[in-house]
């Protein structure tokens, strides 16, 4: 397994707040790890300064090897807290867009994904509830052959039943060498599928540990821990 | 349909226990082939790499054998199957047992009350 992701000594501050606090760590190829941390501890920064959509304050991130550029933005598929997508198209167009846009979309996977969720490719995007849209979106992400990709809260707004789905829509979608970066409240719903966690709290690592690592050492599972770690 | 696993105690120990007990019920076969371990974790919903230890897990204890480039197969050794059959009905009788000691019953109490929860079960 190789270093897929690393970033060390990493910092942002917005003004005399600072967001991430000197972070370093790495993210090997083939994972899945959840980034977990209460409101404002910086996972959304974090996520954004990987995704090359803010500049860190000082520190690195390398993809790689190579500096967060324009050829990381190739190999990283990112499902952002906030939509982007022009609410009144259909989405069989916004797939043809996603299409032209990413070298490594694939067409196929994304109309497979979508009929077995039962959304029509002809329906827009604002003629769908909240859930239904996040579905969208997640199999947009999910059908590029990336890397890295990063699914920030990617089931927050579909019910406990479609949940178990998305689980399955990304359990069989990504690529074997590829690594996902899950950022959620949702622990218990998604600690099975992980390989990893990082705790942060106030922009610094808390905790990095395999997921039966905790299990077996703490006899709890990762839910219950960060009750206890974040309690307020 | 996801497996129902617990959330205090290791995955991949759950999922060897699974298909131990898979076995064992001949869910699968001796010689068998198993799904391949990315299909498996879709199934059950974990992640692959965990599913990939439990698989070791399974191989290591002699359960499971993979063949290069074919996939993995159940053990065609009969004898091994009966031997974690009866070694996990020993586990259970003991957990039993220790479930009964705490409401209080003695050894020669359990024995009556099982055989008389049995017959009633015959009937």
């Amino acid at each position: 397994m190789s270093t897929l992701l690393e970033c060390k000594d990493l910092t942002k501050k917005y003004g005399h707040k600072t967001a991430i606090d000197h972070i370093s760590l790495a993210i090997e190829s083939g994972h899945i790890i959840g980034l977990l941390g209460p409101n404002g501890s910086g996972k959304t920064t974090l996520i954004k300064m990987i995704n090359g959509l803010l500049t860190p304050t000082s520190g690195t991130l390398y993809l790689h090897e190579q500096p967060i550029g324009v050829e990381s933005k190739k190999h990283i598929s990112y499902l952002p807290d906030h939509t982007y997508l022009n609410m009144n198209q259909r989405v069989s167009e916004v797939i043809a867009f996603f299409k032209d846009f990413y070298e490594d979309f694939d067409e196929q996977r994304a109309y497979d994904m979508l009929e077995k969720l039962h959304i029509d490719p002809r329906d827009r995007l604002k003629s769908m509830s909240k859930g239904t849209k996040e579905k969208v979106q997640l199999i947009l992400v999910m059908s590029r052959r990336a890397d890295l990709y990063i699914l920030d809260e990617p089931i927050a707004g579909v019910d406990p039943a479609a949940r178990d789905y998305i689980l399955n829509v990304i359990l069989s979608n990504y690529e074997p060498e590829a690594s996902i970066l899950i950022s959620t409240h949702l622990i218990a719903d998604i600690e099975n599928i992980l390989d990893e966690v990082i705790f942060i709290q106030n922009g610094q690592v808390r905790l990095t540990s395999s997921v039966d690592d905790i299990r077996q050492n703490q006899g709890k599972s990762v839910d219950a821990l960060f009750r206890e770690v974040f309690r307020c | 349909m996801a497996w129902n696993l617990d959330s205090d105690r290791p995955i991949f120990l759950q999922i060897v226990e699974r298909i131990q007990q898979d076995i064992i019920s001949g869910k699968y076969s001796p010689g068998e082939k198993l799904p391949s371990v990315r299909d498996l974790a879709a199934e059950a919903a974990v992640n692959p790499n965990t599913m990939q230890k439990a698989f070791s897990e399974l191989e290591r204890t002699g359960l499971v054998y993979s063949v290069r480039t074919s996939g993995r197969y159940i053990t065609e050794d009969n004898t091994m199957i009966e031997e974690l059959k009866s070694s996990i009905a020993k586990e259970k009788i003991q957990e039993f047992l220790i479930l009964m000691q705490n409401l209080g019953y003695k050894n020669e109490e359990i024995l009556a009350l099982m055989s008389q929860t049995m017959k009633g079960a015959e009937q």
